[in-house]
């Protein structure tokens, strides 16, 4: 590396990278200079003129977001010249700016505010008229109100250098010039939001959260996101125990700043009127209300009858709750329910990679690693449909690192506007890899990120061919739910207990306990099948535990009310093996955590489950559980660990036929989008981009599911 | 078609074929040295044609006044890229008229300039942006760009040389920040007109991310008569670091105003009485706006013994800029001239940066109210003020070009402004009838 440059800021003496902006070189020093434009990561502007700093022998003030550090320079960030020019860009700002803080969603905090407090002048000298413009509804997430907007362009450059999505633009000219959706008049877009978030002031405003309360009012709670595996980190905004928004401006987590419409704004499922709040017990073959008491008495009598006889016991799990549920739901199925008759809806073949890599330690990829690989491919997956985080660090990575990006897949994606795309059909990707094979073997290293599609044998095939490729080789497998590498690594399989251990007899597997009518009791766990399969119960006593009156629900005999994850506490494994922790925000009245039902039933059933508490729970696996050694209190403290559970090969039971992805675009989310007005209302949005592939024909343009479609696309009502 | 009689004391070179019949036409061209220039430069090296250029002392004719020669010599000839001649023809600066004749009267000058530039870096593209307000000119740069293609001056294998090289026209959509020369650029990709980070200099990054040279009309359509006659013959004509002559567009209060082409140095005194006739009606000289709207306004007093070159404008602290000379005589209002120019770099402001498009709106605003009779004592110091906090701050040169103005109005002129407010009141007649009636528009 090159000798470090040395300049003085403020009588201070720094040392900086060749290169480094003063603005950065300052900042590292502890002196903040104050900026709209500059951000993180986006390309630089100059536009706001608000770092102008003095700089020694140069007449006129520099801009420090664009200035580099220089030998010998010295800086000057608080002199008379510069806290003056600061006083005069603010004021500047103030002219039009409507000044209506007391009911600006960003009031409390804002930037500008901020800014004005700190730099800006006591008193105004603006006289005239301010300019006036409406408000605008762009889509039922976003909301633009242009005199409120300074024109930093922040908005503009991660919707476009982050996202790759390019939905907003400039209007007009000079004090008329304002945000623009390059759309014409409604956005095209994700409907992430980011632009919202990354807005310094109030002009650009959600639907969910607008007029709906002060900051300040709400306390903050960080948990992860419930909707995809990516595991992003969501800090909620808790007023009189419920979520009024979410977002991650914190940066924490291994999001960063990056949610998707899912993470910002799905969260309303969880206050939908249509929630469970009283279990629920079939009595002259309807579902009747009745106490927590009564429903738990019902299913352990059930269950001890027909353990008694030696009847067979059926157990779904789910991908959505958390470690310590499906460690200890597996624990009741095998232990107290004798049974092996337990799965999940597993949407990739892990346990066929962990067996390919049969203990190769370091050849799972994690999320952070995914901005600092020098290379990676992608196959058969539509990262911004599917794995939106995985789209924007691969994106960014690109952006900022040069990485060289290819793709393998069926139909147009986001990535192919950067990377090396070569078209395949499904159950072609290796004759396509074969055509990548000079090139990737010339990358230092790689990583292989690969969908539902390679399962089975093509996992096996995978591995081998980033073997021959004789470079390092990081592979991460695709799964689509927010707990699925969790559910698998907890040993919600027939065939493996926790961390991939091969049980005795293995049990009937998913499809197998839904289509054995003969099985005598199904306990099903936070999933709806029946959304997907039907269910060949005739005789069997069924118990469901969910949100919600689902499909599945609706054939149960009893129903038990569950907590979502963002009222529970515990943790949870995303897709890249990260492991964080859900932390507890809100709180729906009657439901109770999944754990908790657990432990209620178990002593119900006079069985002895130990202590059934997240913590001690969480200490169990970490003995326990290959892989998941990890420290406790760095995840308590809301980092994440990487999760490594290898360890030789894998004494599994290949069924390729069971995975099957999720199918959820940016805009579902399985069963529990369903209930997310959000997502709803921007599906029913105008703008392509909304469709949804499950429930409607019209396919998303670019989303692989397109390609395994085998109907033509024909227009449906809802 | 020429606007006014030529003046007897004009050196014309590069208007001399305006007065000529079918002046546009290539064989009028050819009859008068033209495409001569060019056949000598594909003889000569790229370093031989910069050190020309360099000993003409030839400068930017846009307004910057930067040495042409020099700039050449900015941009790489070994990138790898494709590199591009752009010929800034996006005339806009208020008082400034001479490229549109330039380009209707003698649209192969400039063509034959353009071809010297792409020779010289080995360029095989050119753009000729044209205001958009001008589309009237682009029949006529088409025609004789397509006579150029037909008599084998444009397209492939140039007269034998082995290089080719395509010239087109493009037209701006009516925005003075796209005269910026990196506005421009933004523009010609089919962008919003919006200027670009500096450095790198569009000789190093311009046009589609590759070398570019970028010049101005006037200044392309002075290089081939530099090559056929010697830089120092070119510089001999003018003053020290001066070169050659050039187009001044001389307006307001004069009896014969027009586009005179004079050798750089020109006493400011001879121009006004010989060349423009004198003031009209007899009335005296208030006050010389020197090189288009955004140069500082200099006093009947500080004009007096100018010479009109960029230098010895630059000593009183305005610009020689466009060459767009404005003559205001002693029943102008100052504060209307004021308004007046502030209005139109509010229209203009781009918008990217917040002290242009937030001062000089707020500036039209104040000048609007004071202009109608109700200004405040401290108006005056605020005026100066917000003007002071735009200088040296903006994004581009636009920010400035509107702040030197509006600072000179204020500073030079406070009396008027002091009497506005004794008046109290004065209504739109009791400014002169042009001013009345561009406000009315």
């Amino acid at each position: 590396m090159a000798d470090p440059v040395k300049l003085t800021i403020d009588g201070q003496a720094v040392q900086a990278a060749p290169g480094t902006l003063v603005i950065n070189a300052a900042k590292e020093a502890g002196i903040p200079i104050p900026a709209f434009c500059y951000y993180d990561g986006l390309a630089l502007q100059a536009a706001c003129r608000m770092c102008l700093v003095e700089v020694e022998k140069t007449p006129k003030l520099q801009v420090a977001c664009t200035l580099p550090v220089a030998e010998g320079m010295v800086v000057h960030t608080d002199s008379p010249a510069v806290q003056q020019a600061r006083k005069g860009t603010l004021e500047f700002l103030l002219t039009n700016h409507p000044l209506d803080c007391p009911v600006c969603d960003k009031g409390g905090e804002c930037e500008l505010q901020d800014m004005v407090f700190r730099y800006g002048a006591g008193e105004s000298r603006y006289r005239e008229e301010k300019i006036h413009v409406d408000e605008k509804q762009w889509s039922p997430i976003v909301f633009y109100d242009a005199p409120r907007c300074i024109l930093c362009y922040r908005c503009v450059r991660i919707c476009g250098e982050g996202l790759g999505v390019s939905a907003l633009g400039v209007g007009n000219r000079g004090a008329a010039a304002e945000i623009v959706p390059n759309g014409g008049d409604h956005l095209e877009c994700d409907e992430c939001g980011a632009c919202i978030d990354i807005c310094p002031v109030g002009a650009l405003t959600s639907g969910t959260y607008r007029y709906k309360t002060r900051p300040w009012e709400m306390e903050h709670v960080g948990t992860i996101c419930t909707h995809c595996s990516n595991g992003c980190k969501t800090t909620l905004g808790i007023r009189n125990g419920n979520i009024i928004r979410a977002n991650n401006r914190d940066r924490s987590g291994i999001n960063g700043e990056f949610l998707c419409i899912k993470g910002r704004y799905a969260f309303d499922f969880n206050e939908h009127p249509d929630r469970l709040t009283m279990p629920l017990v079939r009595q002259n073959g309807e579902l009747k209300p009745v106490s927590w008491a009564i429903a738990l008495a019902t299913v352990a009598k059930k269950f001890l009858e027909l353990r008694a006889k030696k009847g067979r016991f059926g157990v779904l799990g789910s991908t959505r709750t958390s470690n310590e549920e499906n460690f200890v739901l597996q624990k009741f199925a095998r232990r107290i329910l004798n049974t092996n008759n337990i799965d999940h809806h597993r949407t990739g073949d892990l346990p066929a990679l962990l067996d390919a890599l049969s203990g190769r330690t370091d050849a799972l990829a994690t999320m952070g690693e995914l901005y600092t690989a020098k290379a990676a491919l992608v196959i058969d997956s539509d990262l911004a449909q599917e794995q939106p985080l995985i789209a924007f660090q691969l994106r960014a990575n690109w952006r900022h690192h040069k990485a060289h990006v290819y793709v393998v897949s069926p139909g147009p994606v986001r990535e192919d506007s950067y990377a090396e795309t070569v078209r395949a059909g499904l159950g072609q990707e290796f004759e396509a890899l074969e055509t990548l094979r000079e090139k990737l073997a010339k990358e230092p290293e790689l990583t292989i990120l690969f969908g539902a599609a390679i399962k089975g044998d093509a996992v096996r095939r995978l591995v081998a061919f980033g073997d021959s490729l004789g470079i390092p080789v990081k592979y991460v497998c695709l799964v689509d739910y927010s707990n699925s590498r969790g559910a698998s690594d907890m040993g919600l399989l027939p065939d493996l207990a926790p961390g991939y251990e091969a049980v005795p007899e293995p049990g009937l597997n998913y499809d197998q306990i839904l289509s054995d009518g003969a099985l005598d009791a199904v306990w099903i766990v936070g999933t709806n099948p029946a959304a997907r399969q039907p269910l060949a119960f005739s005789n069997t006593f069924v118990v469901v535990q969910d949100l919600f009156l689902t499909e599945t629900a609706r054939q149960a005999d009893v129903v038990l009310p569950a907590a979502s994850a963002y009222e529970k506490t515990g943790t949870v494994t995303s897709v890249t093996g990260e492991i964080q922790k859900l932390s507890r925000a809100a709180k729906t009245m009657g439901a109770k955590p999944d754990l908790d039902i657990f432990q209620l039933l178990a002593k119900e059933m006079r069985e002895d489950l130990g202590t059934v508490k997240p913590e001690s729970v969480f200490r169990e696996i970490s003995e326990s559980v290959k892989g998941y050694n990890v420290s406790f209190p760095v995840i308590e403290t809301g980092q994440a660990i990487p999760t490594y559970p290898i360890n030789g090969r894998v004494a599994f039971r290949p069924e390729p036929e069971l995975i099957r992805p999720a199918e959820n675009t940016l805009f579902t989310s399985g069963t529990l989008g369903r209930y997310s007005e959000m997502l709803n209302s921007v599906l029913e949005s105008p703008g392509a981009l909304y469709r949804d592939p499950i429930r409607d024909t019209g396919i998303r343009v670019g989303s692989v599911t397109q390609e395994t479609q085998t109907t033509a696309p024909v227009d449906k009502p809802q | 078609m020429i606007y006014n009689e030529p003046s007897p004391l004009e050196t014309k070179i590069i208007s001399q074929r305006w007065t000529m019949e079918n002046s546009a036409a290539i064989d009028t061209y050819l009859a008068t040295d033209g495409y001569v220039a060019i056949r000598k430069a594909l003889e000569m090296t790229p370093e031989a044609i910069i050190e020309e250029l360099k000993a003409s002392s030839l400068r930017g004719r846009g307004g910057a006044g930067f040495p042409t020669g020099l700039k050449w010599s900015f941009v790489p000839r070994n990138s790898g890229k494709p590199s591009y001649i752009i010929c800034n023809s996006d005339e806009s600066e208020p008082g400034t008229c001479k490229d549109r004749l330039l380009m209707e009267n003698d649209p192969h000058q400039m063509i034959e300039g353009m071809l010297i530039a792409g020779w010289t870096i080995k360029s095989n593209k050119g753009y000729v942006f044209i205001r958009g307000e001008y589309r009237y000119l682009i029949p006529i740069v088409d025609k004789a760009i397509a006579e150029a293609y037909e008599r084998g001056y444009l397209g492939k294998n140039i007269l034998g040389s082995g290089w080719d090289f395509d010239l087109y026209t493009h037209t701006g959509a009516g925005a003075y920040e796209c005269g910026e020369e990196s506005a421009l650029l933004e523009s010609l990709e089919g962008k919003r007109g919006i200027p670009r980070l500096k450095p790198p200099f569009p000789a190093v990054v311009g046009a589609f991310q590759c070398p570019t040279i970028l010049n101005n009309c006037e200044t392309f359509s002075a290089v081939p008569v530099i090559l056929r006659n010697g830089g120092a013959w070119f510089a001999g004509l003018g003053t020290p670091k001066n070169g050659g002559t050039r187009l001044l567009c001389i307006s307001g209060h004069i009896n014969n105003p027009g586009v005179y082409e004079l050798p750089l140095g020109f006493p400011f005194e001879q121009l006004l009485n010989e060349v423009c006739g004198g003031m009209r009606n007899g009335k005296k000289l208030k006050a010389v706006i020197p090189g288009g709207s955004s140069a500082p306004v200099l006093t009947a007093e500080e004009v007096q013994g100018l010479l009109l070159d960029y230098d010895s404008i630059a000593k009183l602290k305005s610009m020689a800029g466009s060459g767009g000379i404005v003559i205001l005589d002693e029943d102008t209002d100052i504060v209307a001239v004021a308004l007046r120019t502030i209005k139109f770099y509010a229209h203009e402001s781009c918008g990217w940066c917040i002290p242009c498009r937030e001062g000089t709106t707020w500036l039209k605003k104040i000048l609007t109210r004071f202009h109608a009779g109700f200004g405040q004592q401290s108006d005056i110091e605020l005026i100066g003020e917000l003007a002071n906090n735009m200088l040296g701050r903006t994004f581009c040169a636009l920010g400035d070009a509107a702040a030197m103005p509006t600072t000179g109005f204020i500073t030079k002129f406070r009396s008027e402004f002091e009497a506005y407010l004794a008046k109290n009141h004065l209504t739109l007649e009791d400014t002169t009838p042009e001013l009345v009636a561009i406000e009315a528009h």
